[in-house]
């Protein structure tokens, strides 16, 4: 890699991550193959910047989003934030270096301890991580809950009575008690209600604006993805097939997974409907653990060629800022 | 027979009550709609607004104590399903009426072979010996598109993916010729590749089939792409009724209107900030005596809150909720 400009250097980034998860059985507990749940991933993720990650369920994007922030380990290749690896880092090493990078997670209901005051939810990074008297912590803690639009009368009840929009602002607060640079948001509006979606995103689009926080932003939502990405990453399989810039991958998608899958999602508008051609791709996602010889998506390619059941694609640059993993491209 | 010109099925004043520690709840507050042939409903609403449980109640499928179904007729076939015997709705469910869950994975019984699961209704309802029922089943397998049903047939639900399987579920609720399809959220746990094989799957069975479908979901895109008419439901009423193209082009209702705009697209124009509708939907704790979206609404005025909004015709077969439109004829831009 060449050396960049210092405002062009990337946050995070990532190289040739391999997550692999070692399938045990028998009597023996044998190892008897591999789920190959990330396989060599790279990618950057700019400052400021909102990294969309999409796929199907089961195509590696949490995994991927966890592997960034050592919540799994990782089975080979390097991950580097604000230029220092992290991949090979003790664990009391990590420690240090956690504050810059935090998580939202899905499930607002599961990711809140329901015996903990949203108080001390919220305060209980800063227990880790800082030394603050107790007054401090309290106004720290009314700030973020200011800051994500949860009324501070609330400091002292229980995640159970909140709505679910309510308990994703406060998983929300969690993450920005300790000012991260970096936020993996995996699917965080998942669990939520169309009404409810739209103020979680805007919110955390004032948030990053307000702190100049970067989002690797996890998602199967593919309008939600495009609202609020900076560049998607489409992953299938464990790989990335198309990196690019929203409004570019959107408009002219490359990879033929990617122009399937954005195809498929229909359009709130019975105008567009009418038209809309979906291409409907045959068949199921293959198990991670017996990936097709040669590209991942060859079995389901309408386009597949020849060569596509042989050799497996690489990840090339086609235009500045335009990555695809896939044959038609390599000519 | 002049069977389009009476509905297949006719909901008037459907009230549903679930008694809980904190009081009842109004979960279904007086509903009513009709349901033409060859026609797709679509009900759609935000979790909690009462579309499934609208549904559930109409085939006795509700858990009672603690629902209860408070009054209303539902006219199906000209007999009322509500006051029929549990023995005679049995007869009807699985077989006039077909019903698709959301949850392939849950609504399947994982001990008993996907064909056993198609035969049971077609022995039940149809009184088809063993090899007549297989046959059909197999028939319907392949209708569905699950390719080698030869050799399926003995497979059970967890060798299947979530696709496949709710195929299979397609297959039980088509076993009888319903004159109903009833389908819950059959594609909200279906990634959207999947979801796509299903709809065109729905839409090419409607074309040979031609069943009347109630179709619930929160997707409005979904809707979009598959509905004739629409219901809006928040809070356990009916707060809009129209044709999809109607609802679509020029919906009425505020609630309808902040809908539509929250959300994103993924063709066209990208909006630079993302409609919401502020607060959260209400528990239904009262018989509610106001309108229920008033505390969300951005034009609620005095009567919302002290009148409850009948629905109203405004406009050919476009029916609204609302006292604004009601009372000042105004449709909001």
């Amino acid at each position: 890699m060449t050396e960049l400009q210092e405002e062009i250097t990337p946050l995070v980034e990532v190289r040739d991550l391999k997550v692999y998860f070692t399938i045990y059985a028998g009597v023996l507990r044998r190892k008897v193959g591999e789920v190959k749940a990330v396989d060599k991933v790279s990618l950057d993720i700019m400052k400021g910047e909102t990294l969309g990650l999409v796929g199907e369920s089961g195509c590696g994007k949490t995994t991927t989003g966890r592997a960034i922030l050592r919540l799994n380990e990782i089975t080979d290749g390097s991950v580097k934030i604000k230029g220092e690896y992290i991949h090979k880092t003790s664990l009391k090493e990590i420690r240090k270096i956690r504050p810059t990078m935090q998580m939202i997670f899905q499930d607002p209901q599961e990711s809140l301890n329901p015996r903990m005051t949203v108080s001390s939810i919220i305060s209980e990074p800063l227990y880790e991580h800082q030394n603050l008297t107790r007054k401090e912590k309290e106004d720290r803690v009314y700030d973020l809950m200011d800051s994500v639009g949860l009324n501070r009368d609330f400091a002292s009840r229980y995640p159970h009575e909140f709505s679910g929009g309510q308990r994703q602002r406060i998983g929300i607060a969690r993450a920005l008690a300790l000012n991260p640079e970096l936020i993996v948001c995996d699917e965080p509006i998942a669990a939520l209600d169309v009404s409810i979606q739209a103020q979680v995103v805007n919110l955390l689009e004032d948030l990053q604006e307000q702190r100049n926080l970067t989002y690797l932003f996890i998602s199967h939502d593919l309008g939600m993805v495009r609202h609020i990405a900076t560049r998607v990453a489409v992953m299938y399989l464990g790989q990335i097939v198309e990196i690019g810039k929203s409004e570019n991958l959107y408009s002219s998608p490359l990879h033929p997974y990617t122009e399937a899958l954005l195809s498929a999602v229909p359009e709130a508008d019975p105008e567009i409907e009418r038209t809309r051609k979906a291409i409907v791709l045959t068949g199921d996602v293959p198990s991670p653990a017996t990936p097709p010889q040669g590209c991942n998506f060859c079995n389901r390619c309408p386009k597949a060629l020849e060569i596509c059941h042989q050799v497996e694609p690489t990840l090339n640059e086609i235009e500045p800022g335009r990555f695809i993993s896939c044959h038609l491209y390599n000519g | 027979m002049a069977e389009d010109l009476s509905p297949v099925l006719s909901v008037e004043d459907l009230k549903v009550v679930f008694s809980t520690r904190k009081g009842e709840v109004h979960a279904v507050n007086t509903i009513n709609f009709n349901l033409n042939s060859g026609e797709l409903l679509g009900v759609v609403g935000e979790s909690g607004s009462g579309k499934s449980v609208t549904m559930m109640s109409l085939l006795g499928l509700l858990p009672s104590p603690p629902a209860e179904v408070k009054g209303g007729t539902v006219l199906f076939e000209g007999k009322d399903l509500l006051k029929s015997s549990s023995r005679e709705i049995r007869r009807v469910r699985g077989g006039k009426i077909g019903f698709i869950f959301q949850d392939p994975m849950t609504s399947l019984n994982p001990v008993f072979s996907v064909g056993f699961q198609i035969i049971e209704p077609l022995k039940k309802h149809m009184r088809l010996s063993r090899r007549q029922a297989k046959t059909r089943a197999l028939e319907l397998l392949d209708l569905v598109g699950i390719p080698d049903p030869q050799k399926r047939f003995k497979d059970y639900p967890h060798q299947f993916s979530g696709g496949m399987r709710q195929r299979v579920m397609i297959a039980i609720a088509l076993a009888c010729d319903p004159k109903l399809l009833i389908a819950d959220e059959p594609t909200t746990a279906l990634d959207v590749t999947i979801q796509a094989q299903i709809l065109e799957l729905v839409k090419d069975l409607r074309k040979k089939l031609g069943m009347a479908t109630i179709w619930i979901t929160h997707d409005l895109g979904v809707i979009a792409g598959i509905a004739t008419r629409v219901i809006v439901m928040y809070a356990g009423q009916i707060v809009e009724l129209a044709s999809v193209e109607e609802l679509f082009a020029n919906p009425q209702h505020p609630y309808t209107k902040a809908l539509i705009g929250t959300i994103p697209a993924v063709r066209g124009e990208r909006a630079s900030r993302l409609n919401s509708i502020r607060g959260q939907a209400p528990t239904t704790l009262k018989e509610p005596s106001f309108c229920s979206f008033h505390p969300r609404c951005d034009f609620a005025f005095e009567k919302c809150v002290s009148h409850n909004p009948q629905l109203l015709e405004h406009g050919s077969n476009h029916l609204v909720a609302c006292h604004l439109i009601e009372d000042k004829g105004i449709a909001l831009d």
